[in-house]
């Protein structure tokens, strides 16, 4: 049963995922990839990584998205006319991937993992997250801060359009 | 033990995140506008978060899904940084057209 609820949202993923890159208009795009986030989120929900699967929701679905298609209605994209690419780069762009696929393939195949025999199911709970969060990792999470205020500072610069310095 | 663990061998998680990576990558090299350049690149570091996580459920490590939320924060600030950029470039050149920003080519 929980083998075939995963088959079948790594399914429907990989298909949104490919909707994603060959949808014309790009506001489809950026649709086709909500949903693919989604489905990645109901998959942490299997793992039961309730945590990440909020925090992805929230960040990804709610905030980065948001903002692609904040840009695209800004700058006025919403058309199916882009230009594409040459259907000989596009062979040899599918090809290139399809390589690094099988060589994905070929080096993981036959992958088995020496867990243990019973992991912790409750790892990924908001309660055991936290607290390796502010005793462990206390000092990266301190450094994701200032990371996200330099990017604050860097985002307004970049997008102002006369700066005096 | 969670179920998910005696009943989906790690391996289709690896062929999983496999295929959502070589999905991205494909993207970043077929398609010519920016944005969804940089959307498939979220796609492939989705594809890493979930292979972060599925190991870090397997092993019963907290220190996985921790690495997974750094990540998250990482891509947050990139995201915004680099649609900034984008909208820098789209006021100079009037598109999202990647092959237009070729000035640096030798």
């Amino acid at each position: 049963m929980t083998l075939a609820i995963f088959i079948t949202l790594a399914i429907i993923s990989v298909l949104t995922a490919l909707m994603m890159v060959f949808a014309k208009n790009p506001v489809h795009s950026v649709l086709y990839l909500i949903l693919t986030f989604f489905l990645i989120a109901a998959q942490y929900i299997m793992l039961n990584a309730q945590f990440l699967a909020v925090v992805h929701l929230i960040v990804y679905a709610g905030a980065i998205m948001v903002l692609f298609l904040f840009v695209l209605m800004l700058l006025n994209l919403n058309q199916d006319s882009e230009p594409q690419k040459s259907v000989s780069w596009k062979f040899s762009g599918a090809i290139a991937a399809g390589m690094l696929f099988v060589t994905f393939i070929g080096a993981l195949k036959g992958a088995t993992l020496q867990g243990p025999e019973a992991p912790d199911p409750h790892v990924g709970l908001v309660k055991n997250l936290g607290h390796a969060l502010f005793t462990d990792f206390v000092v990266p999470f301190e450094i994701a801060g200032i990371l996200f205020l330099s990017a604050m500072v860097g985002a307004v610069l970049v997008g102002k359009r006369d700066i005096k310095l | 033990m969670l179920d998910i663990v005696r009943s989906v061998p790690i391996e289709y998680y690896l062929m999983y995140s496999s295929i959502l990576f070589c999905i991205g990558v494909f993207g970043v090299l077929i398609r010519r506008n920016a944005i969804i350049v940089l959307m498939c690149i979220e796609l492939m570091l989705n594809a890493v978060n979930l292979l972060l996580a599925a190991f870090s459920t397997y092993l019963g490590d907290a220190q996985g899904q921790i690495m997974v939320f750094f990540i998250m924060v990482v891509a947050a600030a990139e995201a915004a940084v680099g649609l900034g950029i984008l909208v820098m470039v789209y006021r100079n050149t009037k598109s999202t057209d990647i092959s237009l920003l070729d000035k640096l080519r030798w």
